[in-house]
This record gives structure tokens, C-alpha cells and sequence, in this order.
């Protein structure tokens, strides 16, 4: 597998071909997720091109590149979301701390209570503030109690940024929320359940740029403890709040490596070309 | 000449008066559509309050009769001639002696047989029961002189109202000139009140308009619909359910879907001789029953709930369905959770609506046998029974003066009920609907 990668620093690619291997090292020391020639078909349409990736412990990701090239399908592989749309069919291998997510004995919803998910838009459910949360918790019998489950609730909420700014109205709906805590809500949704990787589809997309700058914020401390997979359009967005950046474009991961490296010093030209704006 | 307009590009000159000449084409026919659609308008108002004066002028007189106030003195040995009072021994007692001996002594005691008939024939044949029925009520008052007020014949009522006039000959007249002698003696004493009848709600059918109600009916129809609800409510959400959230969209769902659909359009009487040929012939349940009635207008409802369920499903915004499965809920956990709870009051809408169509439905009953005579309240769902619209159906039928009140009566009490569960889906669609959305 390893000369699957040609990690070249001094090798710049000329022309604008999408390269068959991986530019950069796809591989990290404490992987927590694996994904292995991984192809994603929508009906006989390839949207993700036999992309192989390691996700290491608390780290943040990013999956950049222009639209259509695959980088939220992929990342709706690594929790099974994928398997909601009828036509889309996936191959290769994704593991989780060893255990293969499409393994027919793992539990789609045990999987789901370890790879969480937030979304591009706010979407919190219409129940108090205080019901969003512990819904997690509570279909997955986290709490033996309800005070357990009442203090799972305070530090998802602590821990997501939000409960000095709604623990006098945990009874409220979650939709009475401004779209920048609505997003820290359901952050703060996706960690009752107590995850190991949080998945993050363009999270910022519908937010101002103060609620952005807080969400940010969050999942820059978000990663002492779990890993982000963090997909964006928003090169600075990538540049500030990742520690490694994917470079995906038609399907194809071209180019992966620090994010430091990424943004001053890419290795290949779609990866230059995008991430200074030429094209997109 | 020259062709100035080359290859279909106009100066901005020609383009103006062009356009000038099709602005008042195009403002006449705008004008022409409003003036239609207020015309359209307009006439069906005028439909609806044809309708609504036309049963209302009629109906809500239908739910008023006349009555004869008696003092009958309740003797304890006619009334109870076992002396134990209970129901058998007071309904084989001498009630009709005593309320004719009452009636009589009003009338100044009239000689022979013709005088005795024509005063009978004032009162209700339901009487004697109606005095029965008092006395098992208020057993303190046995032995007491009571004033009871009984029920004019229909004939008489109708003359009261002026439906029978005098000058007709009286061999034509429903009622003879002894009979009129004998009302306006009893009018004159001021002992006929014009009251609300309270036989529509606590009668059952019966032949004499003045005594028949429409109690059993109504019972009748709360049981066959509360039948069609059990069934079709339950079975509708699933299957609503099943086709948006769990079933594959292929081709067989589709036929399905065309199905259900085509389903609703079938004429409601079809139900009826399917209910028949299913329900009766083949599976041997008895007639005129209102489970057999429930479950053929539930086949009927079904694809009303279903059509309206499967489009309050639909509205369920897609991102809630992804928020619960992101954090790990299975598809029962998401649908039960979160797709039927938003759902809800567009499914009971539909439901009540559907409901509201099965109470109004007469078709499929007659084809069961629900047009039946039923004299007695049914008490379960197993019994013979009628239903409001069916009952409405036969008085219509029938060709007593009277029962054209009686018919118009029933009918609003149905049109109420119709309202209110219309105006029930309303308040409870806008109270629940999208409530924190």
C-alpha cells in the first residue's frame, strides 16, 4: 500500500491531470478512522473515486475542494449516512478503531453513537432546548437516572459553549435558538452521545461570521478530545481550524498533508490552483 | 421597403407599440377571469344560502311540536297493578285509561263511540308510554294528581301549524270536524304548548312523526364510525408510514400509489355491494350492524387518510430525519420520534375529514342492510342498526306531513355534526401545526 503514495516535495506537477495516487501521506501513527480504496457510486455515477484516508486521534480534518467532488459523500460513509439513499453503493474498506463500519453485525446505530454528525444547516428538533440534548442519551440508555442524564446535558451544553447562554431556558424550543447557537446545539447534540469522531458537513455555511467565529472556536477545543472531520468551502475556514487538509476534486483525493503545508506550500498544481483562488 | 426587422430584432420604437397593442388584449382578458371567478363565486353563495334557508326555515320548526298539558291523577292500583313497581308491572297497567279518563274529563266527557274516537285521536299513540316512562321516573309522585304534557297526534300537529286548513271538505281532511271542535276547545283552555320536541334526541324511529327521533340513528352512526375509525386511522398512518419511510420506490410501489389513489375516486355505493358480497355473503356476518358498516366506510376513508398522511409525512423536513439518525436512532426511533409527531395534525385532519365524509354517507349502508327499521338503541357494534343519513333517507321517504320536519331536523343536527368536526380538524391542525417549526 505504501507506494500508493508518492510523497514528493520536490515533484510539482505541471499540468492540471488529476494524479492516480495520492500526493502527500494519507497515513497517520494513531489512525482511529480507516478508510481503504473507498468508491462511492450514486446509482453507475462514481462520486468518490477509491479515495484512501486515515483520520488520527484528536485531530481536525478538512476536506476541501469545489463542489461535486465528493468530499460530503465520503464523509457520509464514515457514519453510514449513505445508506438512506437508495442508489448510492459504496466499496473498499472504512474501519473504526479496527472494526469495519459495513461489517453486517455492527449496529448502524451503535456506529452512529461513536461517529456523530453535524450538519450543513442548523437542525435542531422541534423540542426544548433541553430535549435536544438528552435525546441521545436517552435512546441510547446512557443515563441511569435523570440526574445523570441532567448533568450529561450540562456539559454536552458546557462543552459545546452554550450553557452560560441557556441554562435559564432549557425548557424553550430548541428553535427558538439564533442560527449560531441552533449549530452549537446540535454540536452540542452530536457529543451527549458521547462520540469519537464528530463529522461536520459545511457547518458554518449558514451562519454569520460572528457565529462562525464561535463555532470555530468550539471545535478548535472540540479536538483535545475527538477527532473533527470537518468538510468547508471556506479556504480560511480549513486553514484556521484544521491540522491536516484533504484536496478533493472529481471524485478523486488529490492531495493531503498539514494544513500549514497545504495552504504555503502545495504539491500539486489543482491544489495550488484552488486553494489560491484560480479555480473552483 | 426595406426589412428593417432582421432576424426577429425590433428597435426599441417598434417594440413599445407593440406591446402597447397587446397591454389592453391582455388587461381585457385579465378583467374577463375576475369578473368570472367573482361570478363563480358569487353563484355558489347564493347555492349555500339557498341551501341553509331552506333547511333551516324548515328544520329548526321540525324541531319544535305541539303538546296537550293533563292533570292525570297516577292511581296506584291502575298504574302498578302488581303493587312492586317495577318496569313489567307499570307497562301492564292501565296508562291509557288513565291519560283517556284525563283527556276526556278536559274535553267535558264526550258521549259515544265517534266523539270517544275523535278525542283519541289528539293524542300521541305514544302516550300511554310516555306516562309510563314518568311514572317510572318520579315513583314518589304514584298516587298524586300530575300534570303531564303528551304529544300531539302529527295530524293534529300539522293542523296546528296551519298545514290543514278548515276549508278543505272534510271528507278530504285528515281529521274531522269533531277532532278541530275538540283541539280548539284544548287551545282555548290554553292547554297546547308549542315546545322543542324533545323526542328528536330521545326517540328512536318510528312510524308516528310526532314520537319518532333520531337517537337510535345517532347511536348507530357514533358506533359505525367509531368502527371506521379503530380501523382506518391505525391502518392508514401505517400504511402512509411504510410507503414514505420504509418501502423502496420501485415499481410496485408506485402501482400502489396509483392505486390508493384511484381507490378514492370509487363511487362510495361500490364499497357497499363489496362490504356485501365480502363481509355478509362470503364471511356470514349479519346484516345492519355497524361493524360491517364501520369496516366498509373505513375501506372507504382509507385512502382519503392515507393521501393526506402520506403528505404530511412529506412535509416533514428531510433535516430532521438526518439530525436523528446522525446521533444514532434507528429508523423506528426517527419515525415514531420525530416524523409522526410533526405529522400528526395533517394525519388527523385528513382523518377527521375522511370521518366526516363516512358520517355523511349513505350508499354503501343501504347496500348492507343499515336502512332497516330499528326501533331499539343499538348497544354494541353487533346489533342492527341505522345511521343519521340513513335515517334521513327513509323519513324522506315517508309520507306523513310531519316527517318532512322531522327529515329536515335530522338533517341539521347532521350538518352540525359535520361542521363541528370540520371546525375540529381546523382548530386542531392550526393549534398543532408547526408548533416550534
Amino acid at each position: 500500500m505504501a507506494d500508493a503514495v508518492t510523497n514528493t516535495d520536490d515533484v510539482k506537477f505541471q499540468d492540471r491531470e488529476i494524479p492516480d495516487e495520492t500526493v502527500g501521506d494519507v497515513y497517520v501513527d494513531n489512525a482511529r478512522m480507516t478508510a481503504r480504496d473507498v468508491s462511492v457510486y450514486y446509482a453507475d455515477k462514481l462520486a468518490v473515486d477509491n479515495v484512501t484516508l486515515d483520520i488520527g486521534y484528536s485531530e481536525v480534518i478538512a476536506f476541501v475542494g469545489p463542489s461535486g467532488c465528493g468530499k460530503s459523500t465520503l464523509l457520509r460513509c464514515f457514519n453510514r449516512m449513505n445508506d438512506t439513499i437508495d442508489i448510492c453503493r459504496m466499496e473498499g474498506v472504512i474501519e473504526i478503531d479496527g472494526d469495519d463500519v459495513f461489517d453486517p453485525n455492527i449496529d448502524v446505530v451503535s456506529l452512529r453513537a461513536r461517529v456523530g454528525m453535524v450538519f450543513q444547516k442548523p437542525n435542531p428538533f422541534p423540542k426544548s432546548i433541553f430535549d435536544n440534548i438528552a435525546y441521545g442519551p436517552r435512546i441510547h440508555g446512557l443515563a441511569k437516572d435523570s440526574i445523570e442524564l441532567d448533568e450529561i446535558v450540562e456539559r454536552s451544553l458546557d462543552r459545546a459553549g452554550l450553557w452560560g447562554e441557556v441554562k435559564d431556558r432549557l425548557d424553550q424550543p430548541g428553535t427558538s435558538l439564533s442560527g449560531g447557537q441552533q449549530q452549537r446545539l446540535c454540536i452540542a447534540r452530536a457529543i451527549a452521545v458521547g462520540p469519537d469522531v464528530i463529522l461536520m458537513d459545511e457547518p458554518c455555511s449558514a451562519l454569520d461570521p460572528i457565529a462562525t467565529a464561535k463555532v470555530e472556536e468550539l471545535i478548535y477545543e472540540l479536538r483535545e478530545q475527538y477527532s473533527i472531520v470537518i468538510v468547508t468551502h471556506s479556504m480560511q475556514q480549513a486553514a484556521r481550524v484544521s491540522d491536516r487538509t484533504a484536496y478533493f476534486h472529481l471524485g478523486k483525493l488529490v492531495e493531503v498533508g498539514e494544513t500549514k503545508q497545504i495552504f504555503t506550500n502545495p504539491v500539486h498544481r489543482l491544489t495550488e490552483d484552488y486553494i489560491t483562488g484560480r479555480f473552483g | 421597403m426595406t426589412d428593417v426587422n432582421t432576424g426577429g430584432a425590433l428597435t426599441p420604437e417598434e417594440t413599445a407599440v407593440r406591446v402597447a397593442a397587446t397591454l389592453k388584449r391582455r388587461g381585457r382578458s385579465e378583467r374577463r377571469f375576475r369578473y368570472l371567478g367573482v361570478g363563480a363565486v358569487s353563484l355558489t353563495l347564493c347555492f349555500l344560502v339557498f341551501l341553509f334557508t331552506g333547511i333551516l326555515s324548515k328544520g329548526i320548526p321540525g324541531m319544535f311540536q305541539h303538546y296537550v298539558t293533563l292533570e292525570v291523577v297516577l292511581d296506584k292500583e291502575r298504574m302498578d297493578p302488581k303493587g312492586d313497581m317495577s318496569a313489567a308491572s307499570l307497562y301492564s297497567g292501565d296508562a291509557v285509561g288513565l291519560v283517556g279518563e284525563a283527556l276526556s274529563s278536559v274535553l267535558g266527557s264526550p258521549e259515544g263511540r265517534k266523539a270517544r274516537r275523535a278525542a283519541r285521536s289528539i293524542l300521541s299513540s305514544g302516550s300511554a308510554a310516555r306516562l309510563t316512562e314518568f311514572a317510572l321516573k318520579h315513583p314518589e309522585l304514584i298516587g298524586q294528581r300530575v300534570s303531564v304534557k303528551f304529544a300531539v297526534d302529527d295530524d293534529i300537529d300539522s293542523f296546528m301549524r296551519g298545514f290543514i286548513s278548515r276549508d278543505t271538505p272534510e271528507s278530504d281532511r285528515r281529521i274531522n270536524d269533531r277532532t278541530i271542535e275538540y283541539v280548539e276547545l284544548l287551545n282555548r283552555a290554553n292547554l297546547i304548548s308549542y315546545e322543542f320536541s324533545d323526542y328528536l334526541f330521545t326517540g328512536s324511529a318510528s312510524r308516528n312523526a310526532e314520537i319518532a327521533g333520531i337517537k337510535g340513528a345517532l347511536v348507530g352512526s357514533i358506533w359505525t364510525l367509531s368502527v371506521c375509525l379503530l380501523i382506518a386511522f391505525p391502518l392508514g398512518v401505517a400504511t402512509a408510514v411504510y410507503l414514505e419511510e420504509i418501502a423502496p420506490k420501485n415499481r410496485m410501489t408506485e402501482i400502489i400509489e396509483i392505486n390508493i389513489n384511484n381507490l378514492a375516486a370509487v363511487p362510495s355505493v361500490v364499497f357497499g355491494i363489496m362490504g356485501l358480497a365480502i363481509f355478509i355473503i362470503a364471511f356470514g356476518l349479519p346484516r345492519s350492524i355497524p361493524l360491517v358498516g364501520g369496516i366498509v366506510l373505513a375501506l372507504m376513508t382509507l385512502p382519503t387518510i392515507i393521501i393526506s398522511s402520506r403528505a404530511a409525512i412529506r412535509a416533514v423536513p428531510p433535516s430532521i430525519r438526518d439530525a436523528a439518525l446522525g446521533i444514532g436512532a434507528s429508523k423506528m426511533q426517527t419515525i415514531l420520534h420525530h416524523v409522526i409527531p410533526p405529522a400528526m395534525p395533517g394525519m388527523l385532519t385528513g382523518t377527521i375529514i375522511g370521518m366526516a365524509q363516512a358520517l355523511g354517507e349513505t350508499a354503501p349502508l343501504l347496500m348492507i342492510g343499515m336502512v332497516a327499521f330499528i326501533v331499539d338503541v343499538p348497544g354494541s357494534v353487533t346489533e342492527p342498526a341505522t345511521a343519521l343519513p340513513v335515517q334521513i333517507f327513509m323519513w324522506a321517504d315517508f309520507a306523513e306531513r310531519m316527517f318532512i320536519q322531522k327529515t329536515s331536523a335530522a338533517i341539521i343536527v347532521l350538518l352540525a355534526f359535520l361542521i363541528t368536526m370540520n371546525a375540529g380538524a381546523i382548530i386542531l391542525r392550526k393549534k398543532l401545526e408547526r408548533r416550534w417549526l
